[in-house]
């Protein structure tokens, strides 16, 4: 195994919207590397679909702070209010930035970006749906993705594809650089840089039915989770309502913003019963919450009565192709149903992770509730929490939170760059991540301890007890599975010794950050004896502002967990009861 | 369902051509190819490599051979291909392991069309307008999600991997019909060389292959088109 040394000044994982958007920023300033595991055009920033919210006002009269009240109120007051204006606020000139960019908008007929409806938001406060999600067609982070990475090979960014960071390096508590592993040979590239953003996505593979790419296995929230950092309300994990029944494989909430109906076994549009003003455009922890019940109270279709419809039929043929011929094409490919004529079967799937690698609104991590900040080290996008979701993201909030914090994290790289002189890295960086590859190639492959096995047992459990309503019961049950779950990862072997594409060594050592994901979650939620937006604890089913409104930071503490709590940053809103 | 897999396999640290091996599977027919792939690599040969991500269309990163044709694996389904199902790596580019091939050619291919806007004029504070007529012009090509099942499909790349292969021609046409862009001609001109859009035979096999439903050959002739209204 070689060991290769690079010399930068900053280097981001990750290469999705993020990642993409802080390189453009950082690399007209410092020498700049960009490595992910992927190519940056597969990454999963291209899976979103149906929009990015700015209060544009180029449908109706709009303003950010309608944005900012949406985006609180939805958050159920756990997302803190300081960085939610600077998200909305900042999302007018971050949409007509990607426009000058290249990114090809769906346009209205003046020639003006297109903007429709989406979940959760509204006008005045409350008043009706708002037109505020900018869009192209149903595959906005397709070319958001597309459209970043375009200016990155513009601008001559330097790329690292393939290579999977797997350590970072921090002596004294200063940031000296990631070890990474090179896919296609095995070897390990030790990259010096002072300045480090994490923008590695989300880790929707905790769970069995997941809307996420099998890449998505929290590496950046992992492999800080195990150098002491902590991770910040895990409890928080968003079901999207409307995934493909069984695949879990996205249809954008656009299909209800463009008119959709979820109906139940009668055909009830039962959204009515849940919001009565918003109905179907109701936040997702919402709909979410309602289509389980739906379903626990025997109104789910099909022979197991376990699952609704998301009903497009009415929509007409022309809305369809133009608007969302991508989610349409996936039910005819998959479930080989026309949307156009039938309703398609949905349930809940696990989408997006609220909480992750705590920041401040300059996407500097913190390495405490306190704020301490942890220097040169940078997170963006949804490995991090700012907080701007709080307990509930909005639909098109996370490509906006993308793109704003994305391009602060490549400015704080800058200032810190610019700020400070070199470090030098020492000689036996790489040896950590040496030593644990070799543990994996020297230990002899035992098929009772392989990384399949241990990983569907975790994606099973997690969806049988820490999915959409948890209880006290459920939750202790999964941490004691959890721990079984950790014994045996200690003893996990591989067949394949080799160097090239190995890549079930890297599914091990991805599961152990799954592992991480899911031990953080459970405890975040065991302890959170509340209900609050994607949180639901049947036990406690009431929101409890005076002992609850405070983020949560999840410690590694040997292989259990040490909580900690922070104050939510309120702002203009006070908590009020959530209705829609 | 009883499944019988046939991969070719090719590890560069012990073998020195590629090989057959033959898998039998129990698999449901609505099933994708690509858990298909997983059940072997799973739960029978670890070693097995291919990439693959997002599993439902759109990252691009599992093109590859199936009974004769390229296309996503996880795109397809059990129920659709024949039985046996054969697997090869994509054509044209030199194999790394199995189903993984080097990609570096052809997204340098990529880059030589100047995949990016440009446009010197100042936007000014807002978007710029562009009417949904103009938008529809390239509509087809912005869905390009570079999987290489195009390029590697074309009979002219198999025996030249100096074309630069339908998956730039449809980038560069992105740009060339934006009304928003203003470099048509310098891609154009790069178009015009020899390994550029002429060495195109209008197989219509990158049509075919395009697992997004791009008129690639069409894109291809708008772009041969165009080609000629400049000098």
């Amino acid at each position: 195994m070689k060991v290769i040394k690079h010399s930068f000044d900053g280097v981001i994982v990750g290469a999705g919207g993020a990642g993409l958007r802080a390189a453009i920023e950082a690399a007209p300033h410092m020498k700049l590397a960009v490595i992910t595991k992927l190519y940056p055009t597969r990454s999963h920033t291209g899976a979103a679909q149906g929009g990015m919210s700015a209060a544009l006002a180029n449908v109706e009269e709009d303003n950010w702070n309608w944005h900012s009240f949406d985006t609180v109120k939805g958050s159920d007051y756990l997302a803190d209010q300081p960085a939610v204006d600077i998200l909305c606020k900042e999302a007018i000139d971050s949409v007509v930035e990607l426009e000058h960019w290249g990114l090809p908008f769906s346009r209205l007929e003046n020639g003006k970006i297109a903007q429709r409806r989406f979940g959760g938001h509204t006008v005045k406060e409350g008043e009706a749906p708002a037109f505020r999600a900018c869009y192209a067609a149903d595959r906005t982070g397709h070319m958001i993705l597309q459209t970043l990475y375009q200016k990155c090979v513009s601008m001559g960014v330097t790329f690292f594809d393939e290579f999977q960071v797997l350590d970072i390096k921090i002596d004294d508590g200063v940031c000296k650089g990631v070890v990474a592993y090179e896919i296609a040979t095995g070897d390990i590239h030790v990259f010096e840089a002072r300045a480090v953003t994490f923008a590695t996505g989300g880790f929707g593979k905790i769970y069995k039915v997941s809307s996420n790419a099998h890449s998505l296995t929290g590496d950046g929230p992992g492999i800080l989770y195990q150098k002491g950092i902590p991770l910040e309300d895990m409890e928080f994990y968003q079901f999207h309502p409307t995934g493909i029944y069984r695949l879990g494989i996205l249809l954008s909430e656009a299909a209800r913003g463009e008119g959709g109906i979820l109906r139940n076994k009668d055909g009830e549009r039962f959204m009515e019963r849940y919001a009565p003003s918003i109905k179907d455009l109701a936040p997702r922890d919402m709909v979410s919450r309602a289509i389980a019940t739906e379903i626990s109270e025997g109104n789910g279709a099909g022979p197991n009565n376990d699952f609704v419809y998301l009903d497009l039929t009415h929509l007409g043929a022309e809305t369809i192709k133009q608007k969302l011929p991508d989610i349409t094409d996936f039910v005819r490919t998959y479930v080989k149903i026309e949307p156009i004529d039938e309703p398609i079967p949905v349930q809940p799937t696990a989408h997006y992770a609220m909480g992750g690698i705590p920041t401040d609104v300059d996407a500097r991590v913190l390495s405490d509730a306190k704020g301490t900040i942890l220097p040169g080290v940078y997170s963006a996008g949804e490995s991090a929490c700012v907080s701007v979701h709080g307990a509930n993201r909005l639909g098109t909030n996370s490509l906006l939170d993308i793109v704003v914090f994305g391009k602060r994290a490549g400015q704080s790289m800058v200032d810190y760059v610019s700020s400070t002189k070199p470090f030098s890295l020492s000689e036996n960086a790489g040896e950590d991540l040496k030593n644990k590859i070799n543990n994996f190639i020297e230990k002899e492959h035992d098929p009772n301890f392989s990384v399949p096995k241990i990983r569907e047992e975790l994606q099973d459990s997690m969806e049988e007890n820490a999915k959409i309503f948890r209880s006290e019961e459920s939750l202790t049950k999964q941490t004691k599975i959890l721990s079984d779950l950790r014994e045996r990862y200690q003893n996990v072997t591989i067949s394949d010794k080799g160097k090239v594409f190995n890549t079930e060594l890297l599914e091990a050592i991805e599961l152990e950050y799954l592992l991480d994901m899911s031990d953080t979650t459970v405890a975040s939620a065991l302890e959170r004896k509340e209900s609050r937006g994607a949180h639901s604890r049947v036990d406690h089913i009431e929101r409890d502002d005076s002992n609850w409104l405070k983020h949560s930071f999840a410690f590694k503490n040997g292989n259990s967990v040490k909580l900690d709590y922070k104050d939510v940053e309120l702002g203009n809103y006070e908590p009020k009861e959530r209705k829609y | 369902m009883d499944i019988k897999l046939r991969i070719l396999r090719f590890n560069p640290e012990t073998d020195r051509k590629g090989h057959w091996e033959e898998y039998n599977l129990e698999a449901d027919p609505d099933e994708r190819i690509l858990d298909l792939l997983h059940k072997v690599k799973w739960f029978d040969d670890g070693s097995l490599a291919f990439r693959r991500s997002c599993a439902h269309g759109v990252c691009g990163s599992d093109a590859m051979v199936v009974n004769g044709e390229n296309m996503l694996a996880c795109q397809v389904l059990v129920k659709e291909v024949s039985n046996p199902i054969k697997i090869e790596p994509i054509r044209g580019l030199p194999v790394i392991k199995d189903l993984v091939v080097d990609m570096e050619t052809f997204f340098e291919s990529y880059k030589k069309v100047m995949p990016y806007l440009i446009n010197e004029e100042e936007p000014g504070e807002r978007e710029r307008l562009q009417s949904p007529e103009d938008r529809d012009k390239f509509e087809d090509t912005t869905k390009c999600i570079l999987c290489a099942a195009c390029t590697t499909s074309c009979p002219v790349f198999w025996t030249a991997d100096t074309y630069v292969g339908p998956a730039a021609i449809v980038n560069a046409h992105r740009f060339v019909f934006d009304s928003r862009d203003n470099a048509s001609k310098q891609r154009l001109e790069i178009l015009k060389d020899v390994n550029g859009a002429f060495r195109c035979r209008t197989a219509f096999n990158c049509t075919t292959a395009c697992p997004r439903g791009i008129q690639v050959t069409k894109a291809i002739e708008d772009v041969k088109r165009e080609t000629l209204t400049i000098n």
